[in-house]
């Protein structure tokens, strides 16, 4: 792996932390692996057309953040089956219109070296999200507390939450050419998932998420290098371990 | 149509008209209309499913209404919502909630005990997740909240629910003492009659039948209770 790509996937992974903070908070762990799905179909039509996998998988989920946000509106419990069935079909039509391998670097990643302009790009849309998150995290927390409190907050909280999705399904965008969608929605929930037990406050809870991140990363790239394999599944095992131990050392503390 | 500000008289704070709000088939609220003073109280009472949340939402532009709510210029409404359903684990203190308020009003606030000595909130407690505070001071912390916006306007959804009852004293107090010392203008949702008698100037009484819009004396009559529960009501007039 070259210094370029680690970089790039150091700043995916602090996008991930971030953006995983808040999504563990709202509730939302189980969110990420259904949008995933429809990167499927994206990457299909975008190879259909010979344009760039990557394109119609932001596309796609760039679409379905829209989706989740117009079904949010109305009753949860009707969200919550549309989501179910709509992201489902789309894993149907997409795996039938994406052929057997690039079928499974979508869904795990590893697809050769990222060209330069896909190198960019994900450095870009990494930094867009960080910057994002850090600016509206003070109206997001808040959101996440009471929307109608929010909104006395003069907090625009319908225009607020599509940015957060939109930044959700990019974040899952971003992993795709590393680790694959479905592993990216991996990285985005453990780290923060392990940062919440460890956090009693907010700024806690923001670098505590982004430092695991970016550990696993960076410790799951060296370790997939040094046994020849894909960084992706080791990447999250990593993120997995760091859990685990998370468990022991809060059973420590409560022993002490 | 949604709520505005601006066009309202100079004596009132708010004005709504012929508000009602449905849900699909639905109406939770018929053809609503009612005139808040300026630095008055107005109690919201009502039989459960009369709408009183649904109204404070509507006020506050959370819902799709029809008819007219006008605020006045330069309102900022303080708005404390029933007891929210919050994790336990939650990682947000109650100073970082806080916090978050005074940043998006870009008040940059170091010190919240302006707004945690009124609600009588120690700091110790302040810092704590907000998940762990008990009902009473998780509604402390959003009525200190309210505060860090400088409202002029505070909608409080029952307050006292879920509060035991020294609590409920205390934060009845605290927001009689809210209204005058800062003169704010006070929607308030009760159950608790005699509250409502003690503190409030004006009573809108909720039910599916009709709408009762007045000072407590000419509304809370056992007739009209009667009518409006179907039940025999009762309650304690404190004499002050």
């Amino acid at each position: 792996m070259t210094i370029e790509t680690l970089l790039v996937a150091i700043a995916m992974a602090v996008a991930a932390g971030l953006v995983g903070s808040l999504a563990v908070m709202r509730r939302m762990s189980l969110a990420a692996d259904p949008l995933s799905h429809v990167a499927l179909p994206g990457i299909g039509i975008a190879l259909a057309l010979h344009i760039h996998p990557v394109f119609g998988a932001v596309v796609m989920l760039a679409f379905g953040a829209l989706l989740v946000w117009a079904l949010e509106d109305r009753a949860r419990a009707t969200t919550e089956s549309a989501i179910a069935v709509l992201f489902s079909a789309a894993l149907a039509v997409g795996s039938m219109m994406t052929t057997g391998e690039n079928l499974i670097d979508a869904l795990f990643g590893g697809a050769g070296v990222p060209s330069w302009s896909e190198k960019i790009f994900g450095l870009s849309v990494a930094s867009a999200i960080v910057l994002f998150i850090l600016l509206s995290k003070n109206s997001l927390v808040i959101m996440m507390v009471s929307p109608d409190v929010a909104r006395t907050a003069d907090i625009k909280v319908r225009r607020l939450e599509l940015l957060y999705l939109e930044a959700f399904a990019l974040t899952i965008a971003l992993g795709l050419r590393y680790l694959g969608v479905l592993l990216m929605g991996a990285l985005i929930i453990i780290p923060a998932v392990t940062a919440k037990r460890l956090s009693h406050g907010l700024s806690s809870m923001l670098w505590f998420s982004v430092a695991l991140s970016v550990l696993s990363t960076a410790l799951g790239s060296a370790i997939a290098t040094h046994l020849h394999r894909e960084a992706g599944p080791i990447t999250v095992l990593v993120a997995t371990a760091l859990f685990l131990l998370s468990l022991l050392a809060r059973r420590q503390r409560s022993a002490d | 149509m949604h709520g505005m500000t601006g066009a309202v008289s100079a004596e009132n704070v708010l004005e709504v008209n012929h508000l009602s709000v449905h849900f699909d088939a639905t109406r939770v609220l018929t053809d609503l209309s009612f005139n808040v003073a300026k630095s008055s109280s107005v109690a919201v009472i009502g039989p459960n499913g009369a709408g009183k949340t649904i109204l404070l939402r509507a006020l506050i532009g959370a819902l799709q209404f029809s008819g007219m709510v006008r605020w006045t210029e330069g309102v900022r409404i303080g708005y404390v919502p029933q007891k929210l359903d919050l994790e336990r684990d939650i990682p947000i203190t109650g100073v970082d909630f806080l916090s978050a308020r005074a940043a998006v009003a870009h008040k940059p606030v170091t010190d919240f005990s302006s707004v945690l000595t009124p609600v009588g909130i120690p700091l110790e407690v302040a810092r704590q997740p907000i998940g762990t505070m008990s009902g009473g001071q998780f509604q402390r912390l959003l009525i200190a909240f309210a505060l860090v916006g400088g409202p002029n306007v505070l909608l409080l959804d029952e307050p006292t629910a879920g509060v035991d009852e020294p609590g409920q004293e205390h934060l009845n107090e605290l927001v009689r003492r809210l209204q005058k010392d800062q003169s704010l203008t006070v929607l308030f949702i009760s159950h608790e009659l005699s509250v409502v008698y003690k503190n409030a100037d004006q009573v809108l009484c909720l039910s599916r039948a009709r709408t009762y819009f007045g000072p407590p004396r000419t509304i809370l009559t056992p007739d009209l209770l009667r009518e409006i529960y179907g039940s025999e009501v009762s309650y304690h007039v404190h004499d002050n």
